[in-house]
């Protein structure tokens, strides 16, 4: 298991942006992060893949566990080594290279199962073997996600943080993406999924936590919270009673952000 | 003709050994977005352990050039761990100044261990007959030229394939297209940090003994040899590895040509263009091509998709 807990970061010395956040992404589960934007969401992963220094942040308060241990703090490379990986946002890729370069990177810490683990990915994505050779910056987006989500496969991660995989791609795409999240899982990888396609997210999860501001404000299972009234409007975009169009200019805003405090 | 090609081949070489200098320019700022003006003093640097260790330590030549070439690389990776690791994330000139410190720095100990007379450096290339060159048909070559040029393009070729095969070079690659991403790949960015530095400071160390070697011996101001690789990355583009390169070859072959054909030049035109026009030359190549490409010829571009 992997543990957040009571999670408080600051960047830039000034800005509070987590303020007390507490996280479990259970072994062989898929959790679900969800929020708008500016909500700390990516900054969660960032703590936990200790990416936070170099973006100026740090950890002020709480500690993250990987299986008992205290990873809170632990340099980027120690903790992908120990088995955890991010996918960041808007893919990444190292564009100038090729597709196998890329993987190759992607497997920096882990040399030893290379021809293993690169099976594995050509199996999850068959696209990709065919583009073996290519420059990555010449894939389409779709293809270029598959090779982030693959590239941090490499390093046989049994946590993998995937943020916004959806983000960019068509429909169609997008629910490619979401059958590989529920394939890698199958493999045994356990994933925390941050994502805005909320639908998506929450069809695939087994457990999803709404965040909002830097805190929590729901936390539960992934059924459960789409038959939730407020995630339903707010999330889902469904109106809860009718059929007919709702306007968002007939919900006055603080009215939006008071029933999440309920 | 001839004396023309032989003039040309020269300019070559000079350029090839340039290069060396200019790659470890190119290879820090790459991995690590720092413009090391340190480069000219460990070139210096490398030629007096060189030195050092062949004269005064007595130990045998070839022995030396090794130690000495990766006793420079050594101090270029203590130079990124105590000064520059402290300034991450700073702005790139105040680094820069940085660097300029540790230049100076370094120059002031090594000129007060090699004085006032020039050093020989313990090495053979004087004694190979005819001045340290010898002829092929109607050219003639000096040793140590040629043996810079033969240098070069090994360690050129030794480079490409780091880069492109060696688990560390690939790394140092992402490194310098990403930092970030390449932190979420697990890659530990301060030892590929301190690696562009061990090649850059092995590199200026080989390029300094090709300065120093034979009869150009090591002074105080042997430094500025090195220099000249600056106007080199200029032309060729800060970030690029083959701008590096060719730009060093035409400051090479401008050099050597200016040198040469600078009294014909000087009767040709009626003019006088003063003691030591082929220092400068270079200089005015890299002003004319920062006018029509300010970002060098080889500043990188982008895939990008459309």
């Amino acid at each position: 298991m992997l543990s957040v807990k009571n999670l408080e970061v600051v960047y830039q010395d000034v800005i509070l942006v987590l303020k007390g956040i507490s996280i479990n992404l259970p072994r062989n589960k898929v959790v679900a992060l969800l929020g708008a934007n500016g909500a700390g969401k990516t900054t969660v992963l960032r703590a936990i893949s200790g990416l936070l220094d170099i973006q100026n942040g740090k950890i002020t308060k709480g500690e993250i566990i990987y299986d008992e241990k205290n990873i809170t703090n632990s340099n980027p490379s120690e903790i992908v080594k120990m088995g955890v990986s991010q996918v960041l946002e808007g893919r990444r890729i190292f564009s100038e290279i090729t597709v196998l370069e890329n993987l190759k990177l992607g497997a920096h810490t882990n040399t030893q199962n290379f021809e293993k683990n690169v099976e594995r990915v050509f199996d999850l994505f068959p696209l990709l073997k065919s583009r073996e050779g290519n420059i990555a910056g010449y894939l389409s987006g779709g293809e270029q996600q598959m090779l982030a989500i693959g590239r941090s496969l490499m390093s046989e991660p049994d946590y993998l943080l995937l943020d916004e995989p959806s983000l960019g791609l068509a429909p169609k795409l997008v629910d490619q993406i979401a059958e590989l999240v529920l394939e890698i899982n199958n493999l045994g990888v356990s994933v925390l999924l941050v994502e805005q396609n909320a639908n998506m997210a929450l069809n695939i999860s087994d457990h999803a936590y709404i965040m909002e501001n830097g805190t929590i404000v729901m936390d539960k299972n992934s059924l459960e919270l789409k038959e939730d009234e407020d995630v339903q409007e707010f999330y889902l975009g469904l109106n809860s009673n009718s059929t007919e169009r709702k306007s968002f200019r007939d919900v006055k805003h603080y009215k939006r952000k008071k029933r999440w405090l309920s | 003709m001839t004396f023309f090609i032989q003039v040309f081949i020269e300019g070559i070489a000079l350029g090839a050994v340039y290069s060396l200098v200019a790659l470890g320019f190119v290879i820090i700022f790459k991995a690590t977005d720092v413009l090391s003006f340190a480069q000219p003093a460990l070139a210096a640097l490398g030629a007096g352990f060189i030195c050092y260790f062949a004269t005064e330590a007595g130990i045998n030549f070839w022995l030396s050039l090794l130690i000495g070439i990766f006793l420079t690389g050594a101090v270029g990776l203590l130079i990124e761990r105590t000064v520059l690791r402290q300034m991450v994330g700073e702005p790139v000139f105040s680094v820069a100044v940085i660097t300029i410190g540790v230049d100076i720095l370094i120059r002031t100990f090594l000129d007060d261990w090699i004085g006032d007379e020039p050093r020989f450096l313990g090495d053979s290339f004087t004694s190979y007959g005819n001045f340290g060159s010898f002829s092929i048909g109607e050219f003639n070559f000096k040793y140590l030229e040629m043996a810079g040029l033969f240098v070069a393009f090994i360690v050129i070729l030794l480079l490409n394939l780091f880069f492109k095969k060696s688990r560390y070079g690939l790394a140092m690659l992402a490194t310098s297209f990403d930092q970030e991403t390449a932190l979420a790949q697990g890659i530990n960015v301060g030892r590929v940090f301190g690696l562009a530095w061990f090649i850059g400071g092995l590199l200026a160390a080989i390029a300094g003994f090709v300065f120093t070697g034979g009869f150009n011996t090591l002074t105080q101001l042997s430094f500025v040899l090195a220099l000249r690789a600056l106007p080199a990355v200029v032309i060729g583009g800060l970030d690029s590895i083959p701008g590096a390169i060719i730009g060093s070859l035409i400051i090479g072959v401008t050099q050597s040509l200016a040198g040469y054909y600078q009294y014909s030049i000087e009767e040709y035109f009626d003019i006088n263009l003063g003691l030591g026009f082929s220092t400068v030359a270079p200089y005015i190549i890299m002003f004319f091509i920062l006018l029509v490409k300010p970002e060098g010829l080889f500043g990188t571009k982008e895939v990008e998709r459309v």
